[in-house]
């Protein structure tokens, strides 16, 4: 059964998974990211509080995010085809994966930002700190740990939903599963790929909770 | 010469549900330069909500607020910006960055101003050694002791020469030996820099021990205000004298009838005065309390007597006291 084509396709669906989960996780966050510093500055209780920012932008992510992800992949397929050239394959499927992830990252970044201690922003200000340094400074580097929980979260859930991708022939690992799982019937290979999965995000999820622990400072 | 801190009618309401709530209500004062001004009050007197106006941490609605001349409430955001690395501020529970070591903290305000970071790295370790503390440089504030901590916090806050040094319950979350020795510092700094220092706490033993004024707040007003001998000899508000007398909750057990806290100077500590009205008025006298604490430099001594049961000689011997020329004032309803 597993003779060298499906070894060689095995391999090339894994090398698909990961190049659409970090590609999608990295555009993730060059939207999600400003996104959620937005959102925690705009807020109420931020160091820039701006009602009306802070609501639209709240709208827009909360829209974004209530649209499942299934219905979204179709949604979104003439971006996909205007920015790729093609709504199949590894690199068209990162653009649902990253309007997905966006809002999604967005909202943890946001979060994360806002366990940053008051007290220790108060003392930048008292200090003469201006917002971008502050933002800079004080919030991104005090609140480093638990935004790199929040990578290793972003990247489990990208990786999941580029498996659900493989509904409408998304490449990778998910693409092959549902291929011969669903429509062939052969679940061996159906099997083989969902280990290969399981592998792999015990590994992303060991690397980034590692990562955070030993660059976090706070307890000793 | 025009004080380095003058602060006229302000007043700072918050918005809290449906009502108002007024934190700080038309206060107006003075500090020199050099001096250690003190503000106590009990929580929620809105001591914090004060001293943050001073930097604009909180804006005032109304009122305005001079720092050695140039007034804070006109200033761009840029300029307001510049004007604070010359008001330092340190805090009841430090706000250090967890995430840099003590040497990278201290480092920090001078980034801010654009330091370089050589120059600043050589600041740094100069005012480690100012706070004593040259061997933690590497260390982290989750490593440090609250003592510790509040070392770095100041020498965090002496990086940029300020003018003016803001302590909001500095040592609230100390022990008393540690505050002590923070006060200390504080003491220091004050002397050797000429730094301006206003000291927020509920502890009148902090203002005692460092302040050389005292301001009175309570719930949002400035209720009094004057030299801390002053405050300590004849508090003249009932809010003063409870600030003052909550060091005796303890003897509430001895309490009795009548009671009165007798407080005198240096000199007066040479007259035999408790034996004298003894003996003047052949009537027993009971002493609950006794201390003597140095303030500014000059010992003071405070007793809490119980008077007679006969209301008379009671009277007569307050007017002893009084012709004596010592600080004499009913205590019984604030014991206990």
């Amino acid at each position: 059964m597993l003779d060298k084509v499906i070894i060689d396709m095995l391999i090339e669906g894994t090398v698909a998974t990961l190049y659409m989960t970090l590609v999608s996780t990295l555009f993730g966050y060059i939207f999600g990211l400003p996104m959620g510093i937005v959102l925690a500055v705009t807020d109420q209780e931020g160091i820039k509080p701006n009602g009306i920012i802070y609501k639209i932008l709240d709208f827009i992510v909360n829209l974004m995010r209530s649209i499942p992800f299934l219905i979204l992949l179709i949604l979104v397929m003439p971006v996909t085809k205007a920015l790729v050239g093609k709504t199949y394959g590894s690199t068209a499927t990162i653009v649902p994966l990253t309007i997905a992830a966006a809002p999604f990252i967005g909202r943890m970044v946001e979060s994360s930002l806002k366990e940053v201690d008051k007290g220790v922003i108060e003392a930048a200000q008292s200090m003469g700190a201006g917002t971008f340094t502050i933002i800079w400074k004080v919030l991104l580097a005090e609140a480093r740990t638990s935004l790199l929980v929040g990578v290793t979260i972003a990247v489990g859930t990208i990786f999941g939903y580029s498996a659900m991708a493989g509904v409408i022939g998304g490449g990778g690992l998910g693409d092959i599963a549902i291929r011969y799982g669903y429509y062939r019937y052969e679940s061996d290979i159906m099997f083989v790929t969902i280990v290969i999965l399981v592998v792999l995000v015990q590994i992303l999820q060991g690397l980034g909770m590692m990562l955070s622990k030993k660059l976090d400072r706070r307890h000793m | 010469m025009e004080p380095i801190i003058r602060v006229e009618n302000i007043s700072r309401t918050f918005q809290a549900g449906n009502g108002q709530v007024e934190a700080v209500k038309n206060i107006s004062f003075s500090i020199e330069k050099g001096e250690i001004f003190g503000i106590i009050g009990l929580s929620g007197a809105g001591k914090s909500t004060l001293v943050r106006c001073l930097n604009l941490l909180e804006r005032p609605n109304e009122g305005s607020i001079f720092i050695d001349g140039k007034d804070m409430m006109n200033l761009s955001q840029a300029e307001l910006r510049r004007e604070r690395q010359d008001i330092g501020m340190i805090f009841q529970h430090f706000n250090l960055l967890m995430q840099r070591n003590v040497i990278d903290n201290i480092c920090f305000p001078l980034e801010i101003a654009g330091v370089s970071r050589n120059d600043a790295k050589k600041r740094a370790e100069e005012l480690l050694e100012i706070v004593g503390l040259s061997e933690k440089a590497k260390a982290y504030p989750a490593q440090l002791s609250g003592g510790q901590k509040q070392r770095v916090a100041i020498a965090r806050v002496l990086a940029n020469n300020p003018k003016i040094l803001l302590c909001d319950e500095a040592t609230s979350a100390l022990d008393p030996q540690t505050t002590k020795s923070i006060l200390k510092l504080v003491k220091e700094i004050n002397r050797d820099y000429g730094i301006t220092v206003i000291v927020i706490t509920h502890e009148m033993a902090v203002i005692q021990e460092i302040c050389s004024r005292v301001a009175v707040l309570d719930h949002g007003s400035m209720v009094e205000e004057g030299t801390v001998e002053e405050l300590f000899r004849a508090p003249k508000t009932e809010e003063a004298k409870k600030l003052i007398l909550n060091e005796f909750r303890h003897i509430k057990e001895m309490r009795s009838e009548r009671m009165i806290r007798v407080t005198f100077g240096g000199s007066s500590a040479f007259e035999p005065f408790i034996g004298n009205a003894v003996l003047e008025y052949k009537t027993p006298l009971n002493i609950l309390y006794a201390n003597t604490k140095t303030i500014n430099g000059n010992a003071e001594g405070e007793m809490i007597l119980q008077l007679p049961e006969s209301q008379e000689i009671a009277d007569r011997m307050i007017e002893y006291f009084k012709e004596n020329n010592l600080g004499v004032e009913e205590v019984d309803h604030y014991v206990g």
